[in-house]
């Protein structure tokens, strides 16, 4: 996992569909900078200010090359978007789409461990470095929910990132970045990655993590959390859910004993981290650790 | 999408690999014809549930009469709360060994996870708790496909009567029909040696990825439906994500993750949830049908609004949702906590169209939605 910096070159994938040119405009207001984009049927022709290529490969030979692909693709077309991208020799790869089959997603994600490529998603928002660039579709502009300061933030659900990073500003504290990692139950950036470049990201003085009931991530990232010396706080949706539903995310369900909230409650209590029963209360946890 | 076994063996069979002679009843007459044809028989119930031998669901048959009187009271029974309605009348084995097969898509590997052991019959968490020095794994690079080679490896030093070469051929074929079928888990338990030495599949369960069933129309008709209330079938045919619950406060918000602490929230302030709806990613547009589904619970006393926009825009889903609301005047108290992408504009909406204010956040809504169920509440 690395952390999106304003001198990364951004490629678009999908930049010409509607939600595409949206968040691109809204992407290079903030301070991302984007560099092209990817559409064959609209190749040697300009989007948003920029080149449309006709692949990935083609922008890394024709432009000045690129080092993240952020991906605006209908589930189907993911397959072979990411493939062009990592063929093109990308270092990031962020995938926004839901509903991408399984098996296509481990294909891509085998071909990126070959090639060092860092995925992060599918199903994500995306990520925020506060102040300096954002990826996805993030409110990064909206200062009463993203504010320059020294929380790191990630989270599995974009919507409830973004409700937490909310309550962090109408604390009076700001962020240094949210990572997004995506609700798949698959998916490239784990809990635990995201964890470790917050922690190693420079100006982060405490850390938020917002899980869900579902698979491991939380019981992994505990292990690595029992590491870190900084504050660390978390907050796990889904206590209330129904057992072996899909609460919405294919990755958020209980199955049997396994992924529920008790046992990621016990993991992180057990590696030091401070429990939030609602998300509300980050507000009075970090005035006790930051003032 | 989950499959019961007279879907999944097919898939099996059409790959390759060895099932018994079977055919499927819905009577008790249907399944003596059937044992009629194939001889010695085996009655199984078909529900989309385990331990159906334990319940009784699985009977042997030698004649076409015992295969009458026991489908007779196999179809009808209960099963973990469901109906028998057919049974697979299958040819019956003559069991040597029974081993343990599966390939799933595993979250750890990310890689397709091929699971071999010798300890069959059981089910897999009994496998990983009894024996779990027994179970081989495999994590298979899915650009390759499964290798005979490392198949060969995975069970080198078992002790499979000789017969090693031929699981390993029943394994690959496995594969096959786990990518053509794009399954998230296919497994065969029991996958039996016979005393004649064949490698034949007894049981089958799969599971495809419900993000691949575009690509699998055809066979996606065959698939168990969930067991949705009516409600909730409102909810799939719209692609809004609904899950009905026991609860008095409706829910309605976008994303996953913001719904399921919606739920939670209110749990905390010590009220029951009546449901899960979302609107979140490309659903955010329906505002309006997601709200009618919602009042559409009778047992719903107050209800929580809980917009937090990034790509689900709060003016949009406030529009559809206030549309409806015009349209039903609904009695009912409701509690807003609004932010994110489009706030601004959405709150100047609740405004101008219903007169009200949102709460500054969640807690404060969610705890006065608590409080208004709780008192309309007649005790």
């Amino acid at each position: 996992m690395r952390i999106l910096r304003k001198h990364h070159r951004v490629l678009i994938h999908g930049i010409t569909g509607k939600q595409g040119t949206f968040w691109t405009e809204r992407m290079q207001e903030y301070g991302t900078q984007v560099i092209g984009g990817v559409n064959p049927k609209k190749a040697g022709t300009t989007h948003c200010n920029v080149p449309v290529y006709a692949s990935a490969v083609n922008a890394m030979e024709n432009g000045k090359g690129f080092d993240s692909s952020i991906m605006f693709i209908p589930p189907l077309g993911v397959k072979d978007a990411a493939m062009d991208a990592i063929k093109a020799g990308a270092k990031n790869i962020c995938i926004l789409t839901e509903h991408i089959p399984v098996q296509d997603v481990m294909y891509f994600m085998a071909a990126a461990r070959e090639h060092g490529t860092m995925i992060t998603g599918p199903n994500t928002a995306g990520s925020v470095t506060v102040g300096e660039c954002f990826q996805g579709f993030m409110p990064a502009f909206n200062e009463r929910i993203f504010k320059k300061g020294t929380v790191g933030v990630m989270s599995r659900s974009g919507s409830l990132g973004t409700l937490m990073c909310q309550n962090i500003v109408s604390a009076g504290f700001g962020q240094s970045a949210f990572i997004g990692i995506g609700g798949d139950p698959i998916i490239g950036t784990t809990t635990r990655d995201a964890l470790e470049a917050l922690n190693t990201f420079k100006g982060t003085e405490a850390v938020v993590m917002v899980g869900e009931i579902g698979g491991n991530m939380e019981e992994d990232a505990a292990e690595y959390a029992k590491t870190m010396n900084k504050p660390t706080f978390a907050f796990i949706a889904g206590g209330a859910a129904p057992a072996g539903k899909k609460m919405g995310h294919a990755g958020a369900i209980v199955m049997g004993n396994k992924g529920t909230y008790a046992s990621k409650k016990k993991a992180l209590e057990g590696a030091g981290v401070t429990i939030l029963d609602t998300p509300s209360y980050i507000g009075d946890a970090l005035k006790e650790v930051l003032a | 999408m989950n499959f019961q076994e007279y879907v999944a063996k097919p898939l099996l069979s059409a790959a390759g690999i060895t099932v018994p002679k079977s055919q499927l009843a819905t009577t008790p007459g249907q399944a003596a014809e059937a044992a009629k044809n194939i001889g010695g028989v085996v009655i199984k119930a078909q529900v989309p549930v385990g331990k159906r031998g334990k319940a009784g669901g699985i009977q042997l048959a030698d004649t076409p009469d015992q295969a009458r009187i026991h489908s007779n009271n196999i179809i009808g029974m209960e099963i973990s709360g469901l109906i028998v309605e057919k049974v697979l009348v299958e040819a019956k084995s003559d069991i040597a060994f029974e081993y343990y097969a599966a390939i799933l898509n595993d979250p750890t590997s990310k890689s397709p996870m091929l699971m071999f052991s010798t300890e069959g019959g059981m089910d897999i968490e009994e496998i990983t708790e009894n024996t779990p020095e027994k179970l081989r794994k495999h994590a298979i690079d899915i650009r390759l496909g499964l290798q005979l080679a490392d198949t060969i490896k995975l069970l080198g030093g078992l002790e499979l009567k000789g017969a090693n070469d031929k699981v390993a051929n029943v394994l690959m074929k496995l594969y096959n029909a786990y990518r053509d079928n794009d399954a998230e888990l296919l497994e065969i338990n029991p996958l039996i040696q016979t005393t004649n030495g064949d490698i034949v599949a007894l049981d089958c369960k799969f599971v495809m990825d419900d993000s691949a069933i575009k690509r699998h129309a055809q066979l996606s008709l065959q698939g168990t439906p969930d067991n949705l209330t009516p409600i909730e079938k409102i909810g799939e045919d719209n692609t809004i994500k609904y899950i009905e619950l026991d609860g008095n406060v409706g829910v309605l918000a976008n994303g996953a993750g913001l719904t399921m602490t919606t739920m939670d929230v209110i749990r905390h302030h010590g009220g029951t949830p009546a449901n899960f709806c979302e609107i979140g990613g490309e659903a955010y547009t329906k505002g309006t049908i997601a709200l009618k589904m919602v009042l559409e619970k009778p047992s719903v006393k107050s209800l929580v609004v809980n917009f937090c926009g990034a790509f689900a825009r709060c003016d949009v889903m406030m529009d559809g949702l206030l549309n409806a609301w015009e349209e039903l005047k609904p009695e009912l108290p409701v509690f807003f906590s609004i932010a994110g992408t489009g706030d601004k504009e959405a709150i100047r909406m609740l405004k101008d169209r219903l007169g009200m204010e949102p709460f500054p956040d969640m807690d404060a809504a969610s705890k006065a939605a608590v409080e208004a169920a709780n008192a309309g509440v007649i005790v």
